[in-house]
């Protein structure tokens, strides 16, 4: 009898499933299969956007830590106003202007102002256009930490708008134009960068480069004969803090650039992982043998390396290449820093090595670790869209920096720099209850 | 009436002050301060570059107390703050002309 009841069950529970009005039948189960992998896939990629938006305070504390505190405010202010001016600036034209249709293949020209949703029409573009959102805005957060301690607080509103409405989305639909509505020219060569080791990465990284250069260094960074001299960050633990945050993030940075929920994440997650790791370990001992000692900044620095490297490769190498692209990125990085704080660059937290450079290793790195194997063609095109990146976001920022500092002004008075910008451009003060001392 | 005032290591500050109470002193005022004397300063690195840290952080003691004891609390604060190495900092004295305790009024030895 109570077998009976079951086999009933069963065989009806599909049918109240429908609502009674139709049974199911392959074509319509297909449908159905399909309906639950579509709404995994928006879930999946609304949760990396999560993951991906922390970022930002990940960038803030590593940024506020790694300088003094009578900066602080104004970092906060920065890296909020990043984010908030460059999502309103990524909705009205970035968005169109890397994923709208094109017939030149340099830039879109439609779905400008979200235009491609509608009320009754597919919601899929709003989810894809979170997730880039927060990557745009990862891009243009990148260039403040190498700015950090002079620069006026309108001019990096400025350039923050700029970056996200331009610089970053043009240079994005050249690569990944073609994951909505537009077809890049780069990405018609089979250039590799499946979560932005070049688009957000490099492209943030050499527009910091450009912004350090235009504004020189910080006032008793070098010496009169040159030397460079320490300016030591206020809060090792907050950056600390924030570089695990944003390993934490990376977590959706990579796995989310599926935007699919498939099974393919897992690797992408596992090779994110390693290569953070054998960053963070080879920065440490790069550092431990050039200076003696395990350089904490220079670990941080390291981890963060590994997921930048990786982060054009994730999906198309192995966990052993990751672990060998991680480790490169880790001595690049504690060479790269020293070396261009010796070129009288003043890059407060390693932005310029940490995503300018380390973004072109892994980039290159994506061609020679291929699984898929590697060929002179995939290499050159590669190093096509390291260049690329390299004129044209260094390019365009330096002159749009130049620009904003011939006008409004890039950089604050002598003697702001030297109260702290807190002061000078909030009237604030991070700390109320202790002594600030220099 | 004198002042002792000895600038020590900051990790003997516990040290000090229970070796005080064992005498009956019972008052003190501490304060964080920096500076520097034979010990000069120390060598740091951040990010590859090294710099050096001229004004080490140490622990100001102040002690008001009777002039008859200068030498026994001079001579307690030495044994219980040595280390022997170089930094372990100075004390000084110095006279006081007058005490008042704000609470109530009183003056000199009375407020100690």
């Amino acid at each position: 009898m109570k077998k009976i009841l079951l086999t009933v069950l069963l065989t009806a529970l599909p049918a109240l499933a429908w609502g009674g009005d139709e049974l199911p039948t392959p074509l319509n189960n297909a449908a159905a299969i399909n309906l639950v992998q579509e709404h995994a896939n928006y879930l999946w990629t609304l949760v990396a956007a999560t993951l991906v938006f922390f970022m930002q305070a990940g960038f803030a504390m590593v940024e506020a830590g790694f300088t003094r505190a009578k900066n602080s405010v104004n970092i906060m202010m920065k890296n909020l106003m990043d984010f908030s001016m460059g999502s309103i600036a990524f909705y009205t034209i970035g968005f169109g202007l890397m994923f709208g249709a094109t017939n030149t293949g340099w830039f879109g020209t439609s779905d400008f102002f979200l235009s491609g949703w509608s009320p009754d029409g597919d919601p899929w573009v709003l989810a894809f256009w979170m997730f880039q959102c927060v990557f745009a805005a990862t891009a243009a957060t990148i260039v403040s930490g190498a700015m950090a301690e002079r620069t006026k607080f309108t001019s990096y509103l400025i350039y923050s708008l700029f970056l996200c409405a331009f610089i970053y989305p043009i240079f994005g639909s050249w690569a990944w134009g073609s994951l909505l509505n537009g077809s890049g020219w780069l990405e018609k060569l089979g250039f590799i960068d499946f979560a932005g080791s070049t688009v957000v990465h490099s492209v943030g990284g050499w527009a910091a480069l450009a912004g350090a250069i235009v504004l020189g260094p910080r006032i008793g960074k070098y010496g009169p004969k040159g030397e460079v001299r320490a300016i030591p960050g206020h809060n090792i633990p907050i950056a600390a803090l924030g570089v695990f945050i944003l390993w934490m993030g990376w977590f959706g940075f990579n796995p989310g650039s599926t935007t699919t929920a498939d099974k393919s994440i897992a690797m992408i997650f596992v090779n994110t992982n390693m290569s953070a790791a054998a960053g963070a370990i080879l920065a440490m001992i790069t550092s431990w043998a050039m200076f003696k000692k395990p350089d904490v900044g220079m670990s941080l620095n390291g981890a963060l390396a590994g997921l930048v490297g990786i982060t054009a490769g994730c999906a198309n190498v192995g966990p052993l290449s990751s672990i060998i692209i991680g480790a490169i990125a880790g001595v690049l990085v504690v060479i790269s820093v020293v070396t261009i704080d010796r070129m009288h660059i003043d890059d407060p937290v390693g932005a310029v090595s940490v995503h300018g450079v380390c973004g072109a290793w892994g980039t290159l790195a994506a061609g020679l670790f291929n699984m898929g194997g590697t060929t002179i063609k995939i290499i050159s095109t590669q190093l096509i869209g390291i260049g690329a990146a390299f004129i044209w976001a260094f390019g365009v920022a330096f002159i749009l920096f130049k620009v904003i500092d011939l006008t409004v002004g890039l950089r604050v008075s002598e003697k702001e720099e030297m109260e702290g910008l807190d002061i000078g451009e909030h009237g604030a003060n991070a700390y109320h209850d202790f002594v600030t001392t220099k | 009436m004198k002042k002792i005032e000895a600038i020590i290591k900051p990790f003997k500050l516990d040290e000090l002050k229970e070796a005080m109470n064992d005498l009956g002193i019972n008052g003190m005022t501490v304060s964080e301060v920096r500076g520097f004397g034979r010990q000069k300063g120390h060598k740091e690195i951040y990010r590859g570059a090294e710099y050096v840290v001229d004004f080490i952080p140490k622990i100001k003691v102040e002690i008001v107390i009777a002039a008859a004891m200068v030498s026994k609390v001079t001579e307690t604060i030495i044994n219980s703050v040595k280390t022997g190495a170089i930094g372990d900092g100075k004390i000084f004295v110095m006279p006081i002309e007058s005490v008042h305790r704000i609470r109530t009024g009183e003056t000199d030895q009375n407020a100690i």
